[in-house]
């Protein structure tokens, strides 16, 4: 494909390729092994979900949002109801809302999990991935008993969720925290701190604080660059404003602020600060009915409403259009993913083919999110 | 001195030297064959269980009666090489038809005859060359030839890649794990992978093998630069970039299919035994024990050569479940920028303690 | 700095420029096509407003014979204030100045909305289909989009129509 000129090569990176978390094509042009112009191609995955939601329900839209991001359905989840309950003025119970807290930060880590193994597979470290995937099988088995589904939840619903909590709960939660912060060690002690792996990490694919801006890369991508930008803490929704964390930021501890390694670092400190955030959670988790304020007919009142909340991914916005009827005129969502792979022919031209891959990788892209 | 052997034994039934030498040739040649074949499988199933473990998993396992693969996963490697035999043998249309039905047997070529000098005992060696080494090292350079022919004849970017990347790393290799070698020729002063064994027998102190690796502190280094240069030169991770499926898809071996590719798959645990092959007989004492003045007798040199061997490739085996991939340029730094002053520096080291001390 | 003010900053900036709409929310202002990249230019870079971020464009379309709308939500990682523009289009040549080379972010939102609203974004310099096929006919979010019959072939299946309430 395309026309080759000179000594340079056109390689078409995908669709069918092992390390494109997806279906993604990247087009490729090469000298040698340098790459000097990177164009995306996507779409591969594209669902329709937003015009499948101007004609179904707006509870129907849920299931929807779950095959999205399917790394991060809590995630989506909690996004659009939180947007449809400020659009149709409900409070939920307190109860409710801690629920939806710990679910959405247990499945941030079981992403980030996700994404940090693979991103030590695109550098070629294979068992990291399985020591991740087996710490996330165990998020996962939470899940399930929760709500019976491992992946697609369709757990939060507009003004509750489908399940409250099951007995015994609180306990094995905390026994998962407990299993599970010794491990983040391991990880580092295996991936993080490897020499090669360094070296393949830092100072790669460097992506300025101003240029992550203009981009709309958001959430770990961008706070790998040191802007200090997290919706849980600076509009917060729903009521991240009770706990305490951090944000971590990209330091450039080994190389420049905003290279690769930097955004691997925010997931893995982002992970302790999910941990330390569930904790909390449960401390306080009150009693309550958690089906009491769920209406019996979604009909939110004539507006639109642009929300965004905090994804594993970053800022994940729902733009959301009423014309009073029980079907959304409009529902648009705002993917991080998709700003984030805007930016890699920025980012990644000029590097190796290998650190294409890194690179990508770094940005931690769901091919579902960004093609909907 | 096998194929010797075999020669006199014929010479005494009439005289035909040249049908006698083919024949001598051919009846060393199956066994070969067959170990490496057996090998191969013992160390795919080695290389399934230990990434297992490491892993955290429990690998191929087969429990009670039915079909799977055996107890503890024991036929788990015969039913890989079953399944890659009967699929069906694909070549791209566009392809350079020839090249790419030759290209896996010269790769296997370059691993297949190397074993020829390798000692596996006091008396199991197939020719005892009076330049034994220097022709291991010359022969198992010969793979990147049906590698780059591989890449090319598949007429495909992928393989093109994995190719040209094959070829440099190869070559840049050789160079410091020739420079290792040739540290034990000077200590040694032959060329013969025999001759490398015996000079390394005896203790010191009585407890300490004189092996060349303990000698002195320049061919300590010169065993880890070979042996380093050797995992690059099979193309294993951390240096598995030719390959580097998360990249490449399969480098060299994209297109290839069922019998073609376990080829390439069998010579590459092939290079694997010959790299450990050379750096125990040349560092680590070949066959002989390394407890004083016991379990010297031909079978355990036999077992010797093999388990250190075995440890060698176990070691390679570690290294590839645990690191990640080098990109292409910090490879070639370091070989040229490492690996191949070091080397180089310990020529000179080694000539110089033996000057002074030996 | 709150919506009335950048409003009124706007207005003395590019008089008449923006339209008073009582349907709006109140982050929201409709601007006028005309002048927009300048507006967008201003937006980002006079000190007091400084919106370096472009959270989302969104597209819209009205209804029947309604204008189709591009929305785009501002936000300003500096002063942590937000805005939401709504440019109004003329459903049968809609055109309006692309932002792409403001902010960067743009160049893919604004291929989507293009892709699913034949929104014309002019100085795009590369206005693609992004998630449909380069060979997609008609424009699938508009309301009054019909799918095509086949594509290269393959039948392409309908939405069934149904009744809700």
């Amino acid at each position: 494909m395309g026309v080759v000129q000179g000594d340079q090569m056109v390689l078409n990176i995908g669709p069918q390729h092992p390390s494109t978390h997806g279906v993604l094509r990247l087009q490729v042009r090469t000298d040698g092994e340098i790459v000097s112009e990177i164009k995306p191609y996507i779409g591969y995955l594209h669902r329709c979900f937003e015009k499948h939601s101007e004609n179904v329900t707006y509870e129907q839209v849920i299931p929807f949002t779950d095959r999205c991001d399917y790394v991060a359905s809590m995630n989506n989840n909690f996004g659009y109801v939180v947007t449809m309950e400020e659009l149709m003025e409900i409070k939920v119970p307190d109860r409710v809302e801690y629920i939806r807290v710990i679910m959405a930060e247990l499945n941030r880590i079981a992403s980030h999990l996700l994404a940090l193994g693979t991103y030590g597979l695109d550098v070629g470290a294979f068992t990291p991935f399985l020591y991740m995937f087996r710490d996330r099988e165990r998020i996962l088995d939470i899940f399930e008993l929760t709500c019976g589904a491992r992946l697609l939840y369709n757990y939060m619903w507009v003004g509750g969720v489908s399940h409250d909590l099951p007995k015994d709960f609180e306990r094995i939660c905390i026994g998962f925290l407990d299993y599970f912060e010794p491990k983040i060690k391991e990880y580092n002690d295996l991936l993080t701190h490897n020499k090669i792996f360094l070296e393949r990490t830092a100072d790669v694919g460097v992506l300025p604080p101003d240029v992550a801006i203009n981009f709309g890369v958001s959430g770990p991508n961008l706070r790998g660059s040191g802007v200090n930008w997290d919706v849980r803490k600076d509009e917060p929704y729903s009521i991240y404003d009770r706990f305490e964390f951090e944000i971590p930021l990209g330091e450039g501890e080994f190389g420049t602020v905003g290279d690769s390694f930097d955004r691997y670092w925010v997931r893995v400190c982002e992970m302790k600060e999910s941990i330390k955030i569930i904790r909390q959670a449960i401390k306080d988790l009150p009693d309550g009915d958690v089906f009491q304020t769920i209406p019996k007919k979604i009909r939110p009142p004539k507006g639109s409403i642009y929300r965004r909340t905090e994804s594993p991914r970053g800022d994940l916005g729902y733009y959301i259009i009423s014309d009073g009827s029980p079907i959304p005129y409009r529902v648009k969502m705002r993917s991080p993913a998709f700003t984030a792979l805007s930016s890699l022919g920025e980012i990644a031209q000029g590097w190796m083919l290998s650190d294409v891959i890194a690179i990508l990788g770094s940005l931690d892209i769901v091919l579902g999110e960004i093609d909907r | 001195m096998t194929v010797d052997t075999l020669m006199n034994w014929f010479a005494k039934l009439g005289d035909f030297p040249e049908l006698a030498f083919i024949l001598a040739v051919l009846i060393c040649a199956v066994p070969v064959f067959l170990f490496i074949a057996v090998y191969a499988l013992v160390a795919i199933y080695g290389e399934l269980k230990i990434s297992s473990f490491m892993q955290d998993k429990v690998g191929p396992m087969g429990q009670g009666v039915g079909l799977h693969a055996g107890k503890w996963g024991l036929l788990q490697p015969v039913a890989d090489a079953l399944k890659l035999i009967l699929k069906e043998d694909i070549i791209p249309t566009s392809a350079d038809k020839k090249l790419f039905i030759l290209a896996p047997f010269i790769v296997f070529i370059g691993a297949f005859i190397a074993f020829a000098a390798l000692p596996f005992n006091q008396n199991i060696i197939i020719a005892d060359m009076n330049i034994g080494i220097f022709y291991i090292l010359a022969v198992s350079s010969l793979g990147v030839i049906g590698l780059i022919m591989a890449g090319w004849s598949s007429n495909n970017k992928w393989s093109l890649y994995g190719a040209m990347r094959s070829a440099a790393q190869i070559v840049s290799y050789e160079i410091p794990a020739a420079l290792s070698i040739i540290v034990v020729i000077m200590l040694t002063g032959t060329l013969s992978m025999q001759g490398i064994i015996q000079h390394q027998s005896g203790f010191v102190w009585g407890i300490l093998p004189n092996w060349i690796i303990f000698q002195n502190p320049f061919t300590f280094l010169a065993f880890f630069i070979f042996f380093i240069s050797g995992v690059a030169e099979c193309n294993r991770t951390p240096f598995d970039i030719p390959e580097a499926e998360s990249e490449l898809v399969a480098g060299a071996f994209t297109e290839y299919s069922g019998m073609r590719y376990a080829f390439f798959f069998l010579s590459e645990y092939a290079n694997m035994f010959i790299v450990s092959g050379i750096a125990v007989t040349a560092f680590l004492g070949g066959w002989q024990s390394p407890i004083p003045g016991i379990l010297n007798s031909p079978a355990w040199g036999l077992w010797w050569f093999m388990s250190k061997a075995m440890f060698l490739i176990f070691v390679m085996i570690w290294f590839r479940w645990t690191f990640p991939r080098l990109r292409v340029d910090q490879l070639m730094n370091v070989c040229w920028k490492g690996f191949t002053p070091i080397a180089m520096v310990n020529i000179f080291g080694v000539g110089i303690w033996h000057l002074m001390l030996g | 700095m709150t919506s009335t003010e950048i409003k009124e900053t706007l207005d003395r900036q590019f008089p008449g420029s923006v339209i008073e709409n009582i349907d709006l929310a109140e982050n929201q202002l409709e601007l006028k096509p005309d002048q927009w990249l300048e507006i967008a230019t201003f937006l980002k870079n006079e000190p007091g407003l400084s919106f370096d971020q472009l959270e989302c464009v969104t597209g819209i379309d009205t209804g029947e014979d309604g204008p189709l709308q591009s929305r785009y939500n501002f936000h300003s990682m500096e002063h942590r204030h937000k805005i939401e523009v709504v440019i109004s289009l003329d459903r049968n040549n809609p055109k309006v100045a692309s932002i792409e080379q403001v902010w960067r972010v743009g160049d893919w939102f604004e291929r989507e909305t293009y892709d699913m609203f034949g929104i014309i974004y002019e100085g795009h310099r590369d206005l693609r289909r992004i998630l449909c096929p380069e060979d997609w006919e008609g424009w699938p979010l508009r309301k009054d989009y019909e799918a095509q019959e086949t594509y290269h072939g393959i039948v392409v299946p309908k939405i069934k129509e149904e009744e809700w309430e």
